[in-house]
């Protein structure tokens, strides 16, 4: 049955297809965006190829540039000859590569375009070094020797000494880590409760009591110069070996070891090698601490960070939300008052989470947090305590943002209990409260559950108002950790989300972050895409439940 | 015995009964008291907002404090110090006097000269510098200026007043000797000063003095300037220069001014203008904090501002900008203040004014405020405490509670014409370096920024989500549509960050990159699948049967990745060839279209990203719930399944349609973190699709970590908010109305 064009467009089979396209394209660009972070976000731990590339310079020049091609585009020519390369004239287009040299102390910046058409030779030199460094990024060059203590080591087999030094150098900085974190943090801890004590004293002439704090101060400081004489000689016994590397241009780089994270022959590596060095980086990623102005090593604080606040929120919003639905459903009124409170709650998820931040900045952190100031931690004024951003205060304004998830989730769930199962209950005598509690709520624990976790999902990828009470790029110490009282809620902590906009957005080096800022990014979708789908499936399993018990 | 057990049974469960129902009205307490406190706790948000942003918008109160007689000669200069609490009086015998104001104690008292010579003239005021330039005859002038330390042990404050000579403790020579001076004006400050002295002979001598460090020595010394100006007009009456030295007027009882220009010091510019309308006279006049404008009161009641801007040739014109009416009698006082663009004003009949320049705003009038007109006035540099001399040798001492004079509906809403500008305009720039400087709030480029975000956005995402909404919910096949829906939907989960930092830091360069591709593909994109569809009809039968229906998608996801991919291969070498190899500076050179890498385009797609899962997930919910027997009829009747899609099936879901188009919009508008990442956050006011915008959102998220507690930046920040939460909760509200009346309809259908 053939019709001609006009017929064809009549029929409308042409919109239809058109709707199709509609659909076509949400789904190419919801899958397109997972893989484009998945791509970029698993890459960046995998230990790609170091090239040598030996440019054409101007005149009779050359130039050898050793690094890793980050990315490459296929551009026009006036644009590859506007940013200074030469292209030769009847090009249309020139594909270009931007080359991660590294070495940033070397005097030039580590990112590099450089055009095909600048490029006379590519190898791959099995020697390559790359140094993974604690400052400055990345070092790629060539061994030339390595110094225990400023003599040369002599030269055989310097890899497995490399390795040795290595050993040694970790071991002496998880000594001086943990002095560090510990015993210095411990100190500084009892110094300022001394501090504290001393001002709560005031003007009274409590002779003893000053003795008595003169003296444990006294004592703590002479712990803390034994200790930092420790640190002292532990890092001045961490920068004994260096490793010396030649660059390209044949210039040479002493490297301490306390220095160094990681070394490795990338382009010597057999695959096994790869996916070891690849699981090591990926812990790393998962449990380290960032370093370089986060723009390197891993994002454990903001993990952290993230886990603490959700479970803290979790702890608020689970049994307020569940009384609130349960109140709205069971024991209020119906009437054109609940079901107005009842629109009203459900339209506040919609309400914009920035405005949330703004109340919880005005209402938490200046309003409460300073009342609680003034009540609790006088001593310590002027400087904030609760009167600040902080963990608590996060918590606490993303539980309201996401108390309406939860109310409307377990409404539902409610709402899907069929009436037979109540009536029976109190048929059989049980109170109101005993039909609840022993059948109602347990029956619609699951939607209790699939409300809980949207209203995770939706946190752990808030940030508009995280910005306002309590995310840092940076926070100097965990939540949580060995001090009294343990758990500080008080304290501003990192978080994923901020750290992809801080990192993406207010690092100076944005080409060196990108990697980082894309294995972040993977690290939030992939828990909240695991987070929704689990409440998609608890939903679907729910809803054929109950529809079984309908019938 | 059996029945004492049955009674002690009965009893025992009478006490179980008694258990359970106590237990039930607790729990039944304890929900409701847990359900209302949520309620209540989420009511607090807006009650919150709305009892922050209340403020802004009161009026100005005063509040007398007390009333403290003054002894000696009559003050003919009076100042307060920041806080309020210290006060200095300068008479008209040369006499100074620092003293507490709320007792008339004394602190500090001394005399500007010996006490044989008398004061002939002294400076119109100028605050905000607070120099005093007193001339004693000989044509010799002294310039003084009050200075209040404060010292603090603990929290106690110690104030120490003094009087600071800018140029030493010695009167300088600023006119010729054997003239008299009739007005001056001076500005001193720690490089140097300035003094303008009209003599008697109508002669103007403009002096600038100089420090300089000597070489040797390192010792500083003076060197001074002196140019000579005659002066036109006979019946100069006043005569001020501003604070940063550079502008002088010359003003007439009649209201001429004469401006003159002295960037320059030896070569004054001048220019000259009619102020006032014939029947009028100036009766005060004063600078407005800053320095720029100048306020000249008149004879009938009227404020006007006053501020030179360049005009074609680059030449500064003195323009009216606007005025304030405080009664119909003539004005007697201005009392600008220190730091806000604001100031007070006092007629002869005693009626009193507040009023902001900015806002074009009388915060605060009371006729009658006092018996009569005082005769010197001052207020302190926070704007908080007003002390005014009155006829009977007492000082009043004033309360004032004026907070927000700045924030009025038009300074947030209104074109403004803000000082140095060439005209009114939309500004919104919070904060400066510079301390002059006149804060601009207008919220109008940021609801433009927001509403800009939100039109683009809406152009993508309406039909993408409106189009596959119908496709999955009418024609789509049932397996298929198990699995298509949910994907698209996890899209509302995605983290808004990530979007804004893809969309800033990959979508926006490729967007630079290859224009041309993004925009050619909007137009491919359709003719393509218009092309394919085609094809499809032409092919034979069992080939078309081998697909089966509602299947399409299958076709169409290669096709809509190989558009995509022609689209961004053939855009580099397209623009080589037809615009120089650089579409975006092509637009700016040939067109005139400025681009900037991170715009409104970049913008409308990554929120139409974030946004089709609302709109689509909503609508298809409407069209899947149409109920059945409805399309099976119309079928039935004949009709194409196109027919029926948009006569029935379309026609009864599109409140639903109009609901998800609603939640989406909401969405748009108050998204943060998309807005932030992806534009450049200007505050500018343009439709060009190729350049960025400020958003409300964006701007509050941005600037609230940093403004001061309860200032007013702070409270327009949570109006900003407010608006936002308004206007979202408003759409929400609209949308979820009608999805529930539409739910009500296919229940009786």
């Amino acid at each position: 049955m053939r019709t001609n064009f006009q017929q064809w467009v009549a029929s409308g089979s042409p919109w239809i297809w058109m709707t199709a396209g509609g659909v076509s394209l949400s789904l190419v660009m919801v899958f397109g965006l997972l893989f484009l972070i998945a791509a970029n976000g698993l890459g960046y731990f995998w230990p790609g190829k170091v090239a040598a590339i030996t440019v054409q310079g101007s005149a009779d020049t050359q130039e050898v540039l050793l690094g890793e091609i980050a990315d490459r585009e296929t551009v026009s020519a006036t644009r590859v000859r506007e940013s200074g390369a030469k292209v030769p004239a009847g090009i249309d287009t020139v594909e270009r590569f931007l080359i991660k040299v590294g070495n940033r102390d070397m005097g030039h910046p580590d990112f590099r375009w450089v055009a095909e058409t600048e490029i006379k030779k590519i190898e791959y030199p099995p020697g390559v070094i790359v140094a993974e460094r604690t400052e400055w990024g990345n070092f790629y060059g060539f061994l030339s020797e390595l110094r225990d203590g400023g003599r040369p080591l002599p030269g055989a087999s310097l890899a497995a000494k490399i390795t040795q030094c290595m050993a040694r150098s970790d071991a002496l900085k998880a000594e001086i880590k943990q002095l560090e974190r510990i015993d210095v943090g411990h100190i500084n801890a009892g110094l300022e409760r001394l501090r504290l004590r001393t001002r709560a004293l005031g003007k009274i002439e409590a002779s003893t009591a000053r003795d008595e704090i003169a003296a444990k101060r006294e004592s703590l400081e002479a712990e803390f110069a034994v200790l930092s004489d420790r640190l002292t000689r532990l890092r001045k016994d961490a920068q004994r070996d260096t490793l010396v590397l030649e660059t390209s241009s044949g210039q040479f780089k002493d490297i301490p070891f306390d220095h160094l994270v990681r070394v490795f022959h990338p382009n010597a590596m057999s695959w096994a090698e790869k996916v070891v060095h690849y699981v090591q980086k990926v812990h790393e990623f998962t449990t380290d601490e960032p370093r370089e102005a986060n723009t390197e090593g891993g994002v454990f604080p903001a993990i952290f960070g993230t886990v603490l606040m959700v479970m803290v929120m979790s702890i608020m919003v689970t049994p307020f939300g569940v009384i609130a639905a349960i109140y709205l459903r069971e024991y209020a009124a119906p009437g054109l008052l609940t079901s107005a409170i009842r629109i009203a709650v459900n339209n506040l998820a919609g309400v914009p989470s920035v405005v949330f931040g703004v109340f919880g900045f005005g209402f938490f952190v200046y309003f409460l947090g300073g009342s609680v100031d003034r009540l609790f931690f006088a001593a310590k004024l002027p400087a904030p305590t609760f009167g600040t951003p902080g963990l608590l205060w996060s918590a606490i304004t993303l539980a309201l943002l996401t108390v309406p998830v939860v109310i409307v989730s377990t409404e539902e769930g409610l709402a899907r209990i069929p009436r037979a199962i109540r009536e029976g209950s109190l048929a059989l005598g049980a109170t109101k409260a005993e039909t609840l509690w022993r059948t109602i709520i347990p029956m619609a624990t699951p939607a209790i559950m699939t409300g809980l976790i949207l209203a995770i999902a939706r946190a752990a990828g808030e940030v508009a108002p995280l910005m306002m009470v309590g995310v840092v790029k940076l926070a100097p110490s965990l939540p949580l950790d060995g001090e009294f009282p343990f758990f500080h809620l008080d304290r501003k902590f990192m978080h994923l989300g901020f750290h992809i906009y801080d990192v993406g957005f207010q690092s100076p080096n944005v080409e060196a972050a990108r990697p980082i800022v894309y294995a972040t990014a993977f690290l939030l979708v992939v828990i909240i895409v695991a987070l929704n789908l689990t409440a998609v499936q608890i939903r679907n399993r729910l809803r054929e439940k109950y529809h079984a018990a309908d019938h | 015995m059996t029945a004492s057990l049955s009674s002690e049974l009965a009893r025992a469960e009478q006490r179980y009964r008694h258990f359970r129902t106590f237990k039930d009205k607790l729990f039944r307490f304890v929900m409701t008291a847990g359900g209302l406190t949520v309620i209540g706790a989420l009511l607090t948000i807006f009650v919150f907002l709305v009892y922050v942003v209340l403020p802004l918008f009161q009026s100005a109160g005063m509040t007398q404090l007390g009333v403290i007689p003054l002894a000696g000669p009559a003050p003919v200069r009076l100042d307060l110090a920041e806080h309020g609490d210290t006060a200095f009086a300068l008479g008209g015998d040369a006499s100074y006097r620092f003293f507490e104001i709320s007792t008339g104690k004394s602190l500090l008292e001394g005399r500007l000269t010996p006490p044989e010579t008398i004061l002939t003239a002294l400076n119109d005021s100028t605050r905000s510098a607070r120099t005093i330039a007193a001339s004693f005859g000989h044509g010799k002038v002294l310039l003084a200026s009050p200075q209040y330390r404060e010292t603090f042990v603990g929290a106690q404050r110690t104030m120490t007043p003094a009087l600071a000579y800018p140029l030493g403790p010695d009167p300088v020579q600023a006119v010729p000797k054997g003239k008299t001076i009739v007005a001056i004006a001076a500005e001193a400050n720690d490089d140097g000063a300035t003094i303008a002295a009209l003599a008697n002979d109508r002669m103007l001598y403009l002096t600038n003095y100089v420090k300089v460090a000597s070489l040797l020595d390192g010792e500083q010394h003076v060197e001074s300037t002196q140019v000579a100006l005659k002066v036109m007009s006979d019946d100069v009456s006043f005569m001020t220069l501003n604070e940063s030295q550079q502008a002088l007027y010359v003003i007439s009882k009649k209201g001429l001014v004469s401006f003159f220009d002295i960037h320059d010091k030896n070569l004054p510019r001048l220019t000259e203008v009619q102020v006032l309308a014939p029947d009028a006279q100036v009766t005060a006049v004063e600078f407005l904090s800053g320095g720029t404008s100048l306020l000249i009161g008149d004879s009938l009641g009227k404020i006007t501002q006053w501020f030179p801007i360049r005009d074609q040739n680059n030449r500064h014109q003195l323009t009216q900008i606007r005025t304030f009416a405080i009664s119909n009698q003539p004005v007697a006082l201005i009392v600008p203040e220190f730091f806000r663009k604001g100031f007070a004003a006092i007629d002869s009949a005693g009626a009193l004014g507040l009023f902001h320049t900015t806002a074009e705003r009388t915060v605060y009038l009371q006729k009658g405020f006092l018996a009569t007109a005082p005769s010197a006035a001052a207020l302190s540099p926070r704007g908080d405490a007003l002390i005014l001399l009155n006829a009977h040798q007492t000082l009043a001492r004033y309360d004032v509670q004026n907070r927000y004079p700045e924030v009025s509906w038009h300074s947030l809403w209104g074109r403004v014409w803000y000082e140095g500008r060439r005209a009114p305009e939309f500004i919104w720039q919070s904060s400066s370096s510079s301390n002059d400087f006149e804060p601009k709030f207008s919220l109008t480029p940021l609801a433009f920024g927001t509403l800009k975000a939100t039109v683009y956005a809406m152009f993508f995402a309406i039909p993408v989500a409106v189009l596959g909404a119908i496709y999955t919910a009418y024609f789509m096949n049932a397996g298929l549509r198990r699995y298509v829906k949910p994907s698209i939907e996890i899209m509302a989960a995605l983290p808004t960050v990530i979007l804004g930092f893809l969309a800033g830091l990959w979508l926006a360069p490729l967007i630079e990159l290859r224009l041309l591709g993004f925009l050619g593909a909007t137009f491919l994109m359709p003719l393509a699948i218009f092309g394919v569809a085609w094809v499809w009809s032409r092919l034979p039968a069992w080939a078309r049967q081998r697909l089966p229906q509602g299947t399409e998608v299958i076709l169409l996801v290669p096709l809509v990745c190989g558009v995509l991919w022609v689209a961004m291969n053939v855009s580099q070498p397209l623009e080589q060839l037809w615009f120089g190899g650089n579409l975006p500076r092509w637009l700016g050179q040939t067109l005139g279209i400025t681009f900037d890498q991170r715009n409104s385009l970049v913008v409308g797609i990554a929120m139409g990203f974030a946004v089709i899962p609302n709109i689509y997930s909503i609508s298809e919910d409407a069209i899947f719930g149409v109920p059945h027997h409805l399309s099976v009829g119309s079928l039935a009747l004949g009709a194409t399944s196109w027919q029926t899609l948009t006569r029935v099936v379309l026609l009864t879901a599109s409140p639903g349609i109009f609901s998800g188009i609603v939640i989406g919009l909401g969405r748009a508008v108050g998204e943060t973190m998309i807005v932030l990442m992806a534009t450049g956050n200007t505050p500018i006011m343009d439709l060009n699709i190729f350049q960025g915008f400020r958003a409300l959102s964006a701007n509050i998220a941005v600037e609230m970590p940093e403004s001061a507690l309860n200032s007013s930046h702070y409270r327009i920040l949570f109006l900003a908010a407010l608006v936002l939460f308004g206007v979202t909760f408003l759409f929400n509200t609209v949308a979820e109305i009608v999805r529930q009346r539409l739910r009500s309809r296919y229940g009786n259908l």
